[in-house]
């Protein structure tokens, strides 16, 4: 079932994406290996999330071609090895809902309809949830947790799938330093089993040290593809496609060059 | 009390039981996931459109739970069509079809000759006229309801808690939410002969309301929701049978407002359940900046001594006016 090492698992090129007509991201050439730690960063606006959606089907590509696992995206449907973890703020519905209960529906992808739930998928639901640490809290409404709390549940919802690939939507948004903390030791943990993980971040806060590759979009493109930059140096890749990080030239080759933050239009 | 007796004997009373007792555990298993989307208000729109159904059948002098059927569903679905499109404010669009159902369904009462007391029985239940066929698409109808609403319940759960998680999971999001607006428009059909379609919605979402003050998990209130459903419906219908020898009670309403009253009885449980939890929950685990011991303390805190005791890492600290008392040793500590 796991990928070997190397292997491309997920292939975007040349994608764009339209919404309303309007084209927000163009020309998006990206290759994610297996067992990759790839932060997707840039500002509000820049499109991370969209590529992000792009890339798990939630927005359709007007052009290019998308290939997951080796596998054409029309012709995906082994879900089970992609975890999602949307942006925060689907915790909380209309019904009560237990903190094991949201959980457990990340086991979907591998139950059939109308069976309950096996020995396996409860094994995996006390697992993931022992890995964010909230076993405590399993049995409580999941309103009645905090910010940061609400999220590490969404990692576990994730988790108990046993996904190969995980995209994670701004994770740590709104949520305090030792939240963050433990996202970071969580996230670092299925990075050492070899997950491949696709975080969108605006700011990465403890996760620094655990990132392989940086991917800074700008204005729906993609302005850096390389080794992580200082905090510091992603407010600054756009103004110079070649930034002074160059280790593998080759790989930037589809930088854009954009000479000022004038010619955002371009 | 031997009237009621009697009355319990004759075949209308026993098919208008059995019609009461599995709406009473149809509508609400439904009615919960309409609860969990935030479309509590889905019921009545649904039932305003069936009001056009069931005025379509009396004009096409046709089985007016058919026509009633079949319009509802077709509402619900453009209903959801509209909502998922999303250019439209879902609000909106559900007012629109409130408006048009019910005005179709007076013009079309009308325009077949017949009064409005015709539209009555639908509008406001008349199941003591229940016949053995009604009754039989009554249960049928139900059983379908009730057998989806729980053995797709993690499908269903999943959906509605999180589109887009669900979506990546491989669900096919666009099947479950239609599906939900069949059921619904169902279930609708289903309550008009006991309640009514103005008064469908509240069994579909009063009883989840209800049990929602006291569950903590999303498998208990909907079983819950069931149950009181089903007391409601029944203990509604029986009430209104009882009475029926003192003053003309009908048992749509009796229905709806022992609901309600369920709901009363439930929320100031609810209200004082959740303070009380809140004031048991730990408190965080901080490492303490000093140790700072109370001086004189004449009250010796315990185990019923009155005041609230929160688990602190690992030990009780009492909350005492205000402060956080923490036993040590022979004195207490503020915490």
């Amino acid at each position: 079932m796991s990928t070997p090492a190397d292997e491309p698992v997920i292939e975007l090129s040349n994608g764009a994406v339209a919404i309303a007509g309007r084209p927000i991201l163009r020309g998006i050439d990206l290759t994610v290996r297996s067992g990759e730690f790839v932060a997707l960063m840039g500002a509000n606006g820049s499109g991370k999330s969209t590529l992000v959606r792009a890339l798990t089907g939630l927005r359709p590509l007007a052009s290019g071609s998308l290939s997951l696992f080796g596998t054409p995206f029309e012709d995906f449907h082994d879900w089970r090895r992609v975890g999602f973890v949307p942006q925060r703020g689907g915790a909380g519905s209309g019904v009560p809902a237990s903190v094991w209960e949201i959980v457990a529906s990340g086991r979907l992808t591998h139950r059939r309809l109308l069976r309950p739930l096996g020995r396996r998928d409860r094994a995996a639901i006390t697992e993931a949830l022992e890995v964010v640490g909230l076993s405590h809290r399993a049995s409580d409404g999941v309103t009645t947790l905090s910010g940061g709390q609400q999220q590490r549940v969404l990692i576990a919802r994730a988790l108990a799938g046993e996904p190969e690939l995980f995209f994670l939507d701004e994770p740590t948004a709104g949520v305090d330093l030792p939240n963050q903390q433990v996202l970071a030791d969580t996230l670092e943990t299925l990075s050492v089993r070899g997950s491949t993980i696709v975080l969108v971040a605006h700011e990465l806060g403890p996760m620094a040290p655990l990132i392989d590759r940086a991917v800074v979009m700008r204005d729906g493109r993609v302005a850096y593809d390389g080794p992580p930059l200082a905090s510091v140096d992603v407010a600054t890749a756009h103004l110079d496609g070649h930034h002074h990080h160059h280790h593998e030239p080759e790989r930037h080759d589809h930088a854009p060059h954009v000479s000022s933050l004038l010619d955002g239009g371009a | 009390m031997n009237d009621f007796i009697d009355l319990l004997g004759f075949p209308f009373m026993q098919r208008a039981i059995i019609a009461a007792a599995f709406t009473g555990l149809a509508a609400p298993a439904i009615g919960t996931y309409l609860v969990q989307r935030r479309q509590a208000l889905m019921g009545d729109g649904i039932g305003h459109v069936a009001v056009t159904g069931v005025a379509l059948g009396i004009f096409t002098h046709t089985s007016p739970t058919w026509t009633a059927v079949i319009v509802a569903v077709l509402g619900a679905i453009l209903i959801e069509v509209i909502r998922e499109r999303g250019h439209t404010n879902g609000d909106v669009a559900l007012a629109l079809l409130f408006y048009g159902g019910l005005a179709g369904g007076v013009l079309l009462t009308g325009l077949a000759g017949q009064s409005a007391a015709r539209l009555n029985q639908f509008l406001f239940g008349a199941i003591t006229t229940t016949s053995i066929t009604d009754v039989i698409v009554v249960m049928v109808l139900a059983a379908v309801i009730v057998l989806v609403c729980v053995g797709l319940s993690p499908q269903l759960f999943a959906v509605a808690q999180d589109q887009e998680f669900a979506r990546v999971a491989g669900l096919n999001i666009r099947f479950y939410n239609l599906l939900v607006a069949v059921l619904a428009a169902v279930s609708v059909t289903v309550a008009m002969r006991t309640v009514g379609l103005l008064l469908v919605s509240a069994l579909m979402v009063v009883p989840v309301a209800t049990s929602q003050q006291l569950t903590r998990s999303f498998r208990s209130t909907l079983g819950a929701a069931m149950v009181l459903g089903t007391l409601a419906s029944v203990g509604g219908l029986l009430l209104s049978a009882y009475t029926s020898t003192y003053a003309r009670v009908a048992p749509g309403p009796t229905i709806v407002l022992l609901a309600l009253a369920g709901f009363v009885v439930a929320w100031p449980v609810g209200v004082l359940l959740r303070s009380r939890r809140r004031l048991r929950r730990p408190f965080p685990v901080v490492e303490v900046a000093a140790h700072e011991a109370i001086d004189e303390h004449p009250h010796e805190h315990g185990k019923d001594c009155g005041h609230v005791a929160v688990q602190h890492g690992d030990h009780v600290d009492y909350v005492h006016g205000g402060h956080r008392h923490a036993p040590h040793g022979k004195h207490y500590d503020e915490h």
